[in-house]
């Protein structure tokens, strides 16, 4: 696991901090809205939206199911167009080829286009222990940077600011704001640009990650909506890419399925202001000299995985964030990981597995509602993969000597319906504690675990009849079908 | 057509009302209705929560139990999506050939109430008569799972005496989620006093939904506010008449 997120706690911990923060909560709510409506708003004009759904996820899939001669294309490819082509293993192997790319130029500062895979390994933090600066240029990132903060959304990572934090941080991190700046979106954004504009003119070398690579061209794709990406994709002599596995597509044709589908559910747009794509290097035209590391970490044991491989499709537009009901009140950071929200609570125990308390906590993170698969744009069945993962975890706990609690409870729930004279019995025993402890038509306190019910709401008593006993004393007698008697 | 109950032992054990609902319904509406009486759970809890070894002995059951029947009839769109869309998975994790073919031989013939009066017995208007204001929650497993569409809503609309008001943001969880209510309470609480929030809102009478349990959650919540709101099955209503208001309208 990451040094960053390093001992993350189990979600119900980090979640019941979060969902305490009202002003975090009315914040997430105002923008997971916003976006929300945003996003249906241009889906909805699309009348072969579920056809562009189904192709992306075929795509992807032909992809993953041929991974292997996809990689070597690619690197076929990026090779005769005159870039160099690193494999790197995991977030170590990868950090270690970047830090020495970057220390063969000579330079000391690298400029970054927004990317998950280089904050999923954590690149800035390897560079800076080798001396070498990482700015980030997406005005987000830059916030979550400049704040020494950890991103809470994959789309807008600064999700969890609001603008007049966001005034404070320019006026004590970044010197070169003017001193009369106001929170006004318009001029934070223009003290950023002047702030970056100089660095983009100096750097040497640049780093991104790619939102997909064209197996039959060896072109890699970024999407972005400030520009900034593209200073650094075209300015620096040396540009480094760090892309994930799983980002192959097979031909440029089928960007025309993509960038129908990436914008319009990330940014709710119809196209997003600046795609740049490049193929090696172009004499005289932008960097010189490319390098593209290819990074599995983790991916290849997600590919493993029969149900959960589906996961490897996503393209990180984070929908499945904004329509989140868990997500939405508690905010990126609860989940302990670059990749939140749903996406996040399959990904993050598919590539690490589920040894830690965060990884075999996050599956149970989602009340299976059903959102994030309806509006994935690669059909990712995410309800289906968590209970799949909820399998795995609660394997993983079979055989010990003293069983958890749960384990008990579970195992004695199924032997009490293993047979309808025990579940009988077991709802006889209800109804005279029902009667017991009910006051008033509802149950308002009852004794641990079940106390986690009603701290907050109300508990129906027990009726004074089962529908079963009901059945028996009314209707049965000759009609109670086959099953077992009574 | 031989028609049997599956009452969900969640409705067996704490809302028994709601299994007598669908039995005096399908009656009023000329059918006779069985109640197997070795049925138990469909292992939906244990699916869920990841406890497929424990799971299978009940789906197993669940199809034994219903095999006889031309119809399987269930208040219950989380149980009868456990057994459409679940058991396949459940079958295929543990390669239990047998469930697999058993399971996939029943699942036509298992439907939610809604589905089951609209589509198999062609009827919108049951008669029933309900005299009160009402909104309704499209819980997450009849939209999103089931897909039971504007079928509650056309049920509802038939009923004599019954004003219906719309729930704002209706297609919003209410946040129970099964162990999801228990294992991270303060969000599940959160995320369903929204839920209420919204219901109190409209200022009806009865907030009715499909699933007992999500109203168990909502509905414990609008008792702790003293919200003076009802929760109520979809059945209950469908099952009142003139002559018989005792039970759901009191």
């Amino acid at each position: 696991m990451s040094k960053v997120w390093l001992d993350s706690p189990a979600f119900p911990d980090a979640a019941k901090v979060a969902v305490r923060d009202s002003q975090l909560r009315h914040n997430l709510e105002r923008a997971t809205a916003t976006i929300r409506a945003k996003r249906d708003g241009v889906v909805g004009e699309l009348p072969d939206w579920e056809q562009l759904r189904l192709a992306g996820a075929a795509l992807k899939d032909e992809v993953l199911n041929h991974l292997d001669s996809y990689l070597v294309q690619v690197e076929e490819q990026v090779t005769a167009a005159g870039g160099h082509v690193h494999w790197a293993r995991d977030a170590d192997e990868a950090n270690r080829i970047v830090v020495e790319l970057v220390k063969a130029t000579g330079a000391d500062e690298v400029v970054k286009v927004k990317s998950m895979a280089t904050m999923e390994i954590e690149l800035n933090e390897a560079l800076a222990e080798a001396g070498i600066a990482a700015l980030e240029t997406d005005l987000a990132e830059l916030i979550v940077q400049l704040g020494d903060d950890r991103p809470s959304h994959i789309l807008v990572p600064a999700i969890h600011r609001n603008r007049s934090e966001i005034r404070e941080l320019f006026l004590r991190e970044m010197s070169d704001s003017p001193s009369d700046l106001s929170d006004e979106p318009s001029e934070l954004a223009a003290a950023a640009r002047v702030h970056l504009r100089r660095k983009f003119l100096s750097a040497k070398v640049a780093i991104s990650g790619g939102n997909f690579i064209v197996a039959e061209t060896g072109t890699v794709v970024v999407v972005e909506s400030e520009g900034n990406g593209r200073m650094c994709l075209t300015l620096p002599e040396t540009l480094i890419s760090v892309v994930g596995i799983e980002k192959v597509i097979p031909t440029f044709a089928d960007l025309e399925v993509f960038m129908q589908l990436l914008p319009r559910s990330s940014t709710g747009e119809r196209m997003n202001p600046y795609t740049s794509t490049w193929t090696g290097v172009t004499p005289g035209d932008g960097p010189q000299t490319f390098h593209l590391v290819l990074l599995d970490n983790g991916r290849t044991r997600v590919l493993a995985d029969e149900i959960g491989r589906q996961a490897l499709r996503c393209i990180r537009c984070s929908a499945c964030l904004n329509v989140c009901p868990v997500y939405e009140r508690t905010g990126g950071h609860a989940y302990g990981s670059v990749y939140p929200g749903p996406i996040g609570a399959i990904l993050n125990p598919l590539q690490n597995g589920t040894d830690s308390a965060r990884d075999a906590s996050l599956p149970f993170a989602s009340t299976l509602c059903g959102r994030c698969f309806e509006v994935c744009p690669v059909r990712i069945d995410i309800p289906e993969v968590l209970v799949h993962l909820r399998g795995t975890v609660v394997d993983g706990k079979r055989g010990k000597r003293v069983p958890s609690p749960e384990m008990a409870a579970m195992k004695a729930a199924g032997l009490v319906f293993s047979d309808p004279r025990w579940l009988a019995a077991a709802e006889r025993v209800a109804s005279l504690s029902g009667r017991v402890i009910g006051r008033k038509g509802q149950i308002s306190a009852l004794p641990p675990p079940m106390n986690v019910w009603t701290d907050a709401r109300d508990a129906p008593p027990p009726p004074a009849e089962s529908f079963r006993a009901w059945w028996k004393r009314s209707r049965a007698g000759g009609k109670g079908g086959s099953g077992d008697s009574l | 057509m031989r028609v049997a109950v599956f009452v969900t032992c969640f409705n067996d054990a704490l809302y028994p009302q709601t299994g007598q609902a669908v039995v005096h319904l399908l009656e009023r509406l000329g059918h006779e209705v069985e109640f197997p009486e070795g049925q138990t759970c469909c292992g939906q809890m244990h699916i869920n929560t990841g406890y497929y070894r424990e799971a299978v002995p009940l789906a197993h059951r669940f199809v034994d139990v219903f095999e006889p029947y031309d119809a399987v009839v269930a208040p219950s769109p989380s149980c009868v999506g456990a057994v459409r869309e679940q058991y396949q998975r459940i079958a295929e994790r543990t390669e239990d050939r047998a469930l697999a073919t058993s399971a996939a031989r029943i699942v036509p013939r298992v439907h939610e109430l809604s589905e089951f009066l609209v589509d198999v017995l062609g009827v919108e208007d049951v008669g029933a008569y309900f005299p009160h204001t009402v909104t309704y929650h499209p819980t997450c497993h009849s939209l999103r799972g089931l897909q039971v569409g504007d079928r509650p809503y056309r049920l509802l609309a038939a009923v004599r005496g019954l004003t219906l008001l719309d729930l704002p943001a209706s297609e919003e969880c209410c946040g129970f989620g099964g162990t999801f209510a228990m294992k991270n309470a303060e969000l599940s609480v959160a995320i369903g006093a929204d839920k209420a929030r919204h219901a109190h809102d409209t200022g009806a009478e009865v907030l009715c939904a499909l699933d007992n349990s999500c109203l168990t959650h909502v509905g414990g919540m609008l008792s702790r506010q003293r919200s003076g709101m009802r929760v109520l099955h979809l059945a209950e209503i469908l099952a009142s008449t003139e002559s018989n208001t005792t039970k759901a309208g009191r």
